[in-house]
């Protein structure tokens, strides 16, 4: 595997800590994802049953949550109504080659499951057993976890940790693995929740009416000729 | 290599303002000018309207340190290419600066009045539009309102765009796809070029040395990078100049320097120290549109207040209440309305003090529309500090876009009481009347900045300057810093004008000396640039 220094960094941060085998229920086909109505369905992509999938997705419902895509899903929480960060396609994202960081999604995934372990023990939280130990929280435990590692974790590590909290971020309000126009026309579940505006029919942005076009304050009165603070 | 090693009068490092300027000067006064540029070459039709990560990320580096994270352009053009054009002067006060000692830190030749013809050049010349509340976007139009409803002027902001042109898409950090915001593309670069100047793309200056050649004084060794992936290099190559200009900005400059000390000797001891994020502090408020509406009397279509946080230019209104040098060191900044890409929505904290994620956060950003950003630029204690360079380049490239610096910077208590001291006054201005709620951005420990400066700064205390007021490396004749590292502070206003103005400044200094450097030319006034379009060689 060819690794990049942030990968290195990654990796060095993280160890390389095993997750116990276990057997995983198998996901249904999911229904179309929530408001979503694209052509490319890339947000059914992220709901398949391996472990590393589903903590992956896990992590990305706890920081942007949305309404579980089945009634047997569980790598999303269900703690927040519409469409969350899996359904605007976080696993996607990650995995697409323009992000670079597909190779180490084992090991982002290793490094969560063994920081709920250790979580797990300290708090006396008793995750379900045939989850990987940080999906078989609670949407509560899931957020706690978190935060110790995203506000309260050292250097370098909380960096990495913030880097991946970022991906989650970009996937949601950026469509990152999507060309932008696009994304907005198919009515990508981030960009549709914040409300970014349409393009035109050419895919570029123009707004004609942008301005209250009124004086709205007095300028300073020191300000020069040509508009400048003194 | 093979052949003799090529040479050149001039060798400039970088092609934003800091470069693009003495490149201009240089070449219209008769030396002949290569611009070494790292990043690619991109013209106007190519710049896009897209987030997704390998498209912007072409031109834009996110360079992550220990303490700040700093966002700068990686392009012909450099940052000019990428930046909001808001072209500001620095005031007054920002020249009189002192150091803890009680010392003066910018040269004493150098203040706003000496400085006023150079930025009267470069606003001619890009040239610089004084937006009227017309050209003003719905969000810096709120600011003003609210800066009015809490007894505060407010002006509309100078920008370096042709307003006739503008779209007022906000789409600037892409790069301007109409051509209206006036980068180095369209003034300075075509006018160098037009005078024989050449600029390499994707070349990555590794070090500067003594020169072999009889005549020329300095060396200088780049690797050229492949345009799919910055992290891999396809060749290399050494020009000896008897001029270098370095321009490579205040992330990569000192770091070039450093690695070059070996080779040069007698590197000054303030390259790669003094760093300064130009005291950038962003917090951001939620608008109530209710009392937009109500208290500041708006409405931008019937039934809609506001609701139009991504449109338009992404810089429209300050105030310069703050910008008053009676007031104490540490209260003296500039409050700006500025838009913030969505690649930066991971920042805000959902209630004062509160989350940064979950389900506060996401009901935050669901009111999108209604946040309102707000860059206040302070004085700060220019604290940081670049370690030893990596091997290569200005930093580690872990991605085509995201890098990892040696610099580290922590505030001091002056400083960590100056953001305070902003934060409070953006506060009270947004929150007078219960039209919006100030919120921070938490969610990093990084304090970010797209204003890098200071890193290898000029003055007249050579402890604690690297350049001399002229902008030559002390010790290094012939070899000059003009971009944002030369800058000695914070300005407390966005400093694109201010690094153009010294760069103009320095670039007359260089064309009277290159005489004595060995390089013939017309030291008489050169043309203005005028307009153009810079086209890649094919």
């Amino acid at each position: 595997m060819d690794l990049n220094r942030r990968e290195l960094l990654w990796l060095a941060a993280i160890g390389m800590a095993g997750v116990p085998a276990v057997a995983y229920a198998t996901a249904p086909e999911p229904p179309d994802p929530i408001g979503f109505t694209g052509t490319d369905p890339v947000a059914l992509l992220g709901t398949t049953s391996d472990p590393e999938t589903l903590t992956i997705e896990a992590v990305a419902d706890t920081l942007i949550p949305g309404e579980k895509r089945f009634e047997s899903d569980v790598a999303i929480a269900g703690a927040a109504r519409g469409a969350g960060a899996v359904q605007a396609g976080a696993m996607e994202f990650m995995r697409f080659h323009g992000t670079g960081v597909g190779a180490v999604l084992p090991v982002f995934a290793t490094a969560v499951n063994s920081a709920a372990v250790s979580y797990a023990a300290q708090h006396g939280v008793v995750p379900d057993p045939t989850l990987p130990p940080f999906v078989g929280f609670d949407y509560h435990h899931r957020k706690a976890m978190l935060d110790g590692l995203l506000n309260t974790g050292n250097g370098e590590e909380q960096l990495i940790w913030f880097a991946l909290a970022g991906l989650v971020f970009l996937a949601y309000h950026t469509a990152g693995y999507l060309s932008t126009a696009e994304a907005v026309r198919q009515g990508h579940p981030g960009l549709k929740a914040i409300g970014f505006p349409e393009p035109d029919r050419d895919g570029l942005w123009r707004f004609p009416t942008f301005s209250y076009r009124r004086k709205l304050a007095k300028p300073h009165p020191g300000t020069t000729k040509t508009g400048q603070p003194a | 290599m093979s052949g003799p090693i090529e040479t050149t009068d001039v060798l400039v490092i970088g092609s934003g303002p800091g470069g693009a300027i003495p490149a201009y000067r240089l070449a219209a006064a008769g030396a002949k000018v290569v611009i070494l540029e790292r990043g690619p070459w991109l013209e106007t039709r190519e710049f896009t309207h897209d987030l997704r990560i390998d498209t912007y990320t072409r031109i834009i580096d996110y360079i992550t340190g220990n303490g700040v994270s700093v966002v700068a352009g990686n392009c012909v053009g450099g940052s000019s290419v990428v930046y909001f054009a808001g072209a500001l002067r620095a005031p007054t006060f920002v020249f009189d600066r002192r150091d803890t000692a009680g010392d003066r830190i910018w040269p004493k030749d150098v203040t706003r009045s000496a400085l006023d013809p150079w930025y009267d050049l470069v606003e001619e010349t890009l040239p610089v539009a004084q937006q009227t509340w017309d050209d003003v976007p719905y969000p810096g139009g709120v600011w003003a309102a609210a800066c009015h409803n809490a007894g505060h002027t407010c002006n509309p902001v100078p920008v370096a765009v042709d307003l006739a042109e503008c779209t007022n898409c906000n789409w600037m950090l892409n790069g301007c796809r109409f051509g209206a915001k006036r980068s180095m593309l369209l003034n300075y670069l075509p006018a160098a070029v037009a005078h024989g100047a050449e600029i390499r793309p994707l070349h990555e200056v590794q070090s500067i040395s003594r020169a072999l050649t009889t005549g020329y004084r300095y060396a200088v060794d780049y690797m050229t990078v492949d345009e799919g992936d910055y992290r891999v290099s396809d060749g290399g190559g050494r020009i000896e100049a008897k001029i270098v200009v370095v321009a490579a900005g205040a992330m990569a400059t000192p770091v070039l320097l450093q690695r070059s000390s070996p080779f040069l000797g007698n590197l000054p001891s303030a390259v790669g120290r003094y760093f300064s994020p130009n005291g950038d502090r962003v917090s951001m408020a939620l608008m109530d549109e209710r009392k937009v509406h109500s208290v500041l009397g708006l409405e931008r279509k019937p039934g809609v207040a506001y609701d139009a946080f991504p449109i338009g230019k992404p810089i429209g209104s300050m105030t310069y209440d703050f910008l008053d040098g009676a007031r104490r060191a540490g209260e003296r900044y500039g409050l700006q309305q500025i838009y913030f890409p969505t690649i930066t929505n991971i920042l805000p904290e959902a209630t004062p003090g509160g989350d940064w994620f979950g389900p506060a956060k996401k009901h935050l950003t669901d009111r999108w529309r209604s946040w309102l950003t707000i860059l206040a630029m302070c004085e700060d204690g220019n604290e940081g500090t670049f370690g030893s360079p990596p091997p290569t380049g200005a930093f580690i490239r872990a991605d085509s876009a995201a890098a990892v610096t040696t610099l580290s910077y922590q505030p001091t208590n002056a400083t960590l009481r100056a953001w305070a001291s902003s934060d409070a006054a953006v506060k009270k201005i947004i929150e007078k009347d219960g039209v919006g709620e100030h919120l921070g951005w938490t969610a990093t420990r990084n304090y970010l900045s797209a204003h890098p400066l200071s890193s290898c700064r000029i003055g007249d205390d050579a402890a604690t300057s690297a350049c001399e007021p002229s902008h030559q490396l002390r010790g290094h004749p012939g070899l000059y810093v003009t971009d944002g590292s030369s800058v000695p502070t914070s300005l407390c206003v966005n400093p694109s004008l201010t690094i153009a103005a010294l760069a103009e400044r320095a670039s007359r200094s260089i064309v009277k000396q290159a005489g004595a450097l060995g390089v013939r030319v017309n030291t008489g006034q050169t043309p203005p640039p005028g307009s153009g379009s810079l086209r890649r060689p094919r």
